[in-house]
């Protein structure tokens, strides 16, 4: 710690030049950390816990064509079995098609089967006794600044009323919070009566979106899964069974490789950042030569001297890339706030913060080892003389 | 004080070149830079410049590592930006290929897309006798009653998905509504029989799907027996007989849409305004442009966004490389510029040979951006997913205006790169810089 | 012979003890014989100047004695020890506790202040910061500096910067002082002001100096007077 100053004041030794280089790895890991989240809200959801001991049923087909009612007792009467709830895509909107709600209808057993929505019992009654009633996610409630017991309107963008109305009342009953490893998105749902849903809707034929089966064990997970398809082979609803993580995960996939998209576009900014901040190290390195040979004259071992440039390197990358992922931190849920719901950015992680300070001390050790085994192998007579 | 206003005044100059340059027309520029030509080569003061920038030049090789990080810099700016505005060029094109303005798309009503839409026989009748449609030699009306269905086939890059591929059932009208979906390999299916066509997007794209195979639908083997070019968004799709896949999934006379050639655009009021009108049916008509645009429109909308918004972030950081390496070269030459303004070189050539080096190098790292990300982009397969929960395929379309905008942005980089260290060589008083090396 | 013995032996003798000493540059296939066959004793406590025309080896041979740079032949006690077959570690930890170095253009970290620059050294102790800064504010009062402590070396002069440069060299206690042309850069009353400087450390300190200076008033500052020529002494000459 005691060569930190040392280091610091190497570091903006040349003000203008340091906060330059800083300012392009602020951008490159402000992108770092936007495109990871980015990459997390759509694979989220693809590895949590409880979704393994969850089981989505849906049509093979396709998840928009529906599923008979009648499905719903003969998957709880399968062994390993321990509750069965349904839900259908609502598609709302509140007030401006911009902000998009995700609103699902759902049966009286469907909360039994997410442990991700927390209720209390009070919330539990007050949903089960309101025929119109709504349960908002806490982050959704905040959003519109929605109170329990306020009377709002919600659009569908596919489902007409009976009037041919598309605006739909719901009463709000309860905000609830979700559990601690929720998937990203849990607090912005909706959920809303099926039997209002299905009643009140105009081509209402009692078809159900898809059931989610909690397991009694996550073990029976395939077992429980090829009973439920043989209830339907054959028939004209078949179903495909996948535990809620598979089935995320697949959805992710559906939208294209974005994974590979964001490693791409991140290669080229590393490529681009290790080759502008090596150049500025070189930079300071040439002209410090003199100044390192008088360290070395001093006493500092070999070894020192490497340590230092290097120690610089890898303390130019930690502060422009704290910097940036900061920044990150503030824009993502900025930037979510401001599509309306459309695209779902996860505050940025410990993971991703991890995985940032490594690359940060892996590309400071790139960037400063050639200038630092310069530094380390000059030779003091010939630096002293200015050769 | 006055450093200060004088700073202003940079940025000042930077924004308002921004704003211009951002709407400035190929043509314009084009002549500008033949303006400049001419100003080097005729003017006398353009002929310093020149001859300044020939010194700046001969000295480039030694110090190829600099220069090395602004072209390589705003190559990975511009290649980004391409490859991201090709991916969603190549989407919205496929999708807006896909509808043309005489051809209307009759959904049920509030359904918004095929896959929530139900329309019984006897809503098909009335629709294909509704008054604008098309009809054929025979006199039947030009009409194709359709409903697509999903199967799940593995995508060839990665056998282990489980992509949703659209099956539409089209009608005998179909390739006559759809006069740009042509046979290119095997035949046309049989109506009547467990057969499909698949388009070419889709058998680039996934696994599977080559003529002579089969597939399983709703537990029958489907034969595939030609493939179909459309350069829209149904070569996505595998096409088969409305009745045999209706009747394989059980679905009856139904059918989710029906797509009709009108007699022309301008037979779309009418048409629309007389199924409005029926109290029989109760249905959303749109041409099949206004559809497929609006199914396109937000997918294609958040792409471009996300893109320029990588390309800012990216730009940001190339210019702090650029305007680093630059103040670098200009303080190594320090001396060279100061005995050239001390034996009567006045400040302008100066700034401006300091500038356009820099704005060339940045020219030739967007070239070799733009060029790199046409070589492996142009033309490349993607799939995502589209309007019915199914896979769209498309194709990056790295097309020249795209190339020009990528160049723009390189050459605006290399601008404000280059303005500031300009001007510090031109204002770096004489005597210092020669005294200080 | 013992340890014990020889840690006598080592204290009574000279300070620096040269035998034969060479050293020999290869520059491609050139061969230059820097320095020819030098014999040399300095005493303990002695201000010795070498002196002699620029190419004359002076700079080489104050490299040798302070341990910048190895000889080619011959031996080199300082203080006891063969510092001549040190490997380059051995050397760095060597000169840390041994010598300390007075440059012509005074050398300070410009990006550090006077103190911080004389605190250097000390980081390579086990010294606490506290100790380190109280030692560090010890030497600047000894030149003279302690009011600029938290100056940059662009805000002194030059005199004033190479007294910060002393302060640095002498902050570790270090029996033997290495200064090359430690005047060279300085305007007459500077130059006095750091000869006196460096005569004091002599005289009441009793640091070993040898000093490298083409400056025959500099060199009047010394006890003795050391000329060379084209690698080899010509003379050795006792003022005062």
């Amino acid at each position: 710690m005691k060569y930190f100053n040392l280091v610091w004041a190497a570091l903006f030794r040349r003000k203008t030049r340091t906060i330059f280089t800083l300012i392009s790895i602020i951008a490159a890991f402000l992108l770092f950390g936007l495109l990871n989240a980015v990459r997390v809200a759509f694979t989220s959801g693809s590895n949590s816990l409880a979704g393994n001991e969850r089981l989505v049923v849906a049509s093979r087909f396709s998840i928009m064509t529906g599923l008979p009612e009648s499905l719903k007792t003969r998957i709880a009467a399968i062994p390993g079995v321990e509750s069965v709830g349904h839900e259908n895509w609502f598609g709302g909107v509140y007030q401006d098609p911009k902000n998009f709600v995700f609103s699902f209808a759902v049966d009286e057993d469907y909360l039994a089967t997410n442990p991700d929505i927390l209720l209390t019992p009070e919330q539990r009654k007050a949903f089960a006794n309101t025929q119109d009633g709504a349960l908002v996610g806490e982050a959704l409630a905040a959003r519109y600044h929605w109170k329990v017991g306020q009377k709002i309107p919600l659009q569908s963008t596919i489902f007409p009323r009976k009037n041919g109305d598309k605006t739909w009342p719901f009463t709000i009953v309860g905000i609830y919070k979700v559990s601690k490893d929720a998937p990203n998105g849990v607090d912005q749902m909706f959920f809303l009566h099926w039997k209002y849903f299905d009643e009140g809707n105009m081509y209402g034929q009692h078809s159900v979106g898809w059931y989610v089966v909690k397991l009694r064990d996550a073990k029976d997970a395939d077992k429980v899964g090829q009973a439920i398809d043989a209830l339907s082979a054959n028939s004209d609803h078949e179903t495909k069974t996948q535990t809620a993580n598979a089935f995320n995960a697949s959805f992710a996939k559906q939208i294209g490789n974005i994974g590979l998209i964001v490693e791409a576009i991140m290669a080229a900014v590393f490529f681009t950042l290790i080759l502008l901040t090596g150049n500025t190290m070189a930079q300071a390195v040439r002209e410090r030569i003199p100044e390192l040979a008088v360290l070395k004259t001093i006493g500092f071992s070999n070894r020192s001297v490497l340590a230092l440039v290097l120690a610089e390197a890898i303390l130019l990358l930690l502060i422009g890339g704290v910097i940036g992922m900061a920044i990150a931190s503030v824009l993502a849920p900025a930037l979510a706030k401001g599509s309306g719901g459309m695209i779902q950015l996860p505050p940025i992680g410990w993971l991703i913060w991890i995985e940032g300070a490594v690359l940060m001390v892996l590309i400071g050790i790139v960037v400063g080892v050639l200038p630092a085994l310069r530094g380390m192998r000059l030779k003091i007579v010939d630096a002293l003389a200015g050769r | 004080m006055k450093k200060f206003l004088f700073g202003l005044g940079l940025a000042a100059i930077v924004v308002v070149w921004l704003v211009v340059w951002t709407a400035l027309p190929w043509i314009v520029v084009l002549a500008l830079a033949i303006l400049l030509a001419v100003w080097l080569v005729a003017a006398r003061t353009g002929r310093r410049t020149l001859s300044v920038m020939r010194v700046g030049l001969s000295t480039l090789t030694e110090r190829l590592g600099s220069t090395a990080v602004i072209v390589v810099g705003i190559a990975g700016v511009v290649g980004v930006l391409v490859a991201l505005l090709a991916m969603g060029d190549g989407l919205t094109a496929t999708l807006q290929q896909t509808g043309s303005s005489d051809t209307a798309i009759v959904l049920r009503g509030g359904s918004g897309a095929e896959s929530n839409s139900v329309l019984t026989r006897d809503d098909i009748d009335v629709i294909e006798q509704a008054p604008g449609i098309a009809r054929d030699a025979q006199g039947k009306p030009i009409a194709s009653a359709e409903l697509v269905v999903v199967a799940n086939v593995p995508k060839k890059s990665d056998p282990t998905s489980d992509a949703n591929v659209a099956i539409r059932g089209v009608g005998d009208a179909a390739w006559t509504v759809w006069p740009n979906v042509r046979i290119t390999k095997g035949r046309k299916f049989t109506p009547g029989m467990r057969e499909l066509d698949v388009g070419e997007g889709a058998e680039r794209q996934f696994a599977g799907l080559e003529v002579g195979k089969t597939l399983r639908l709703a537990g029958q083997d489907w034969t595939i027996v030609g493939v179909f070019a459309s350069n829209d968004a149904h070569g996505s799709e595998l096409w088969g007989d409305s009745k045999s896949v209706a009747s394989a999934y059980r679905r009856g006379s139904s059918a989710e849409s029906v797509t009709a050639r009108l007699t022309s655009p301008k037979a779309f009021d009418k048409f629309k305004a007389s199924l409005m009108g029926d109290p029989r049916v109760k249905v959303d008509v749109s041409t099949t442009r206004d559809y497929f645009n609006k199914q396109s429109e937000g997918l294609s909308k958040v792409i471009r966004v996300v893109g320029i918004t990588i390309g800012v972030i990216m730009a940001i950081g190339a210019i702090f490389g650029a305007l680093n390496t630059m103040y670098a070269a200009v303080a190594t030459r320090a001396r060279e510029i100061a005995t050239l303004r001390a034996i009567g070189f006045r400040g302008l050539p100066v700034v401006v040979s300091v500038l356009l080096e820099t704005m060339l190098l940045a020219l030739l790292g967007g070239i070799i951006g733009a060029v790199i990300v046409w070589l492996v982009f142009n033309g490349y397969t993607a799939s995502t997913v589209g309007g019915n929960f199914s896979q769209v395929v498309f194709q990056f379309r790295v097309t020249p205006e795209l190339l020009w905008t990528g160049i723009k942005w390189a050459l605006a980089i290399g601008f404000i790169g280059g303005l500031f260290p300009a001007v510090r060589a031109a204002r770096l008083p004489v005597t210092t810089a020669l005294r200080e090396l | 012979m013992n340890a014990a013995v020889a840690e006598v032996q080592a204290n009574n003798g000279p300070l620096v003890q040269i035998r034969g000493l060479s050293k020999i540059y290869t520059r491609g296939k050139q061969k230059l014989e820097v320095l020819h066959h030098i014999d040399l004793d300095i005493a303990r406590g002695d201000f010795f100047a070498l002196m002699g025309p620029s190419g004359s080896g002076k700079t080489t041979l104050l490299n040798l004695i302070g341990g910048l740079d190895s000889p080619s032949d011959g031996s080199l006690v300082v203080d006891g020890k063969r510092i001549d077959k040190m490997a380059e570690g051995q050397l760095a930890r060597w000169r840390a506790g041994n010598v300390g170095f007075v440059f012509q253009f005074y050398n300070l970290m410009p990006a550090l202040t006077a103190q911080k620059n004389v605190e250097l050294p000390l980081l390579l102790t086990k010294l606490s910061g506290a100790q380190r800064r109280k030692n560090a504010a010890i030497a600047l009062q000894l030149v003279g500096l302690a009011d600029r402590a938290s100056h940059k070396p662009n805000e002194l002069s030059g005199g004033q910067q190479q007294r910060v440069a002393i302060a640095r060299a002498i902050v570790s206690d270090p029996t033997l002082l290495v200064c090359d042309e430690p005047t060279g850069d300085l305007d007459r009353q500077s130059a006095e002001e750091v000869l006196t400087l460096l005569q004091r450390l002599n005289r009441e300190h009793g640091k070993t100096i040898v000093m490298v200076t083409h400056d025959p008033k500099a060199a009047e500052y010394a006890s003795h007077t050391l000329h060379l020529d084209k690698g080899t002494l010509v003379e050795q000459g006792v003022v005062a």
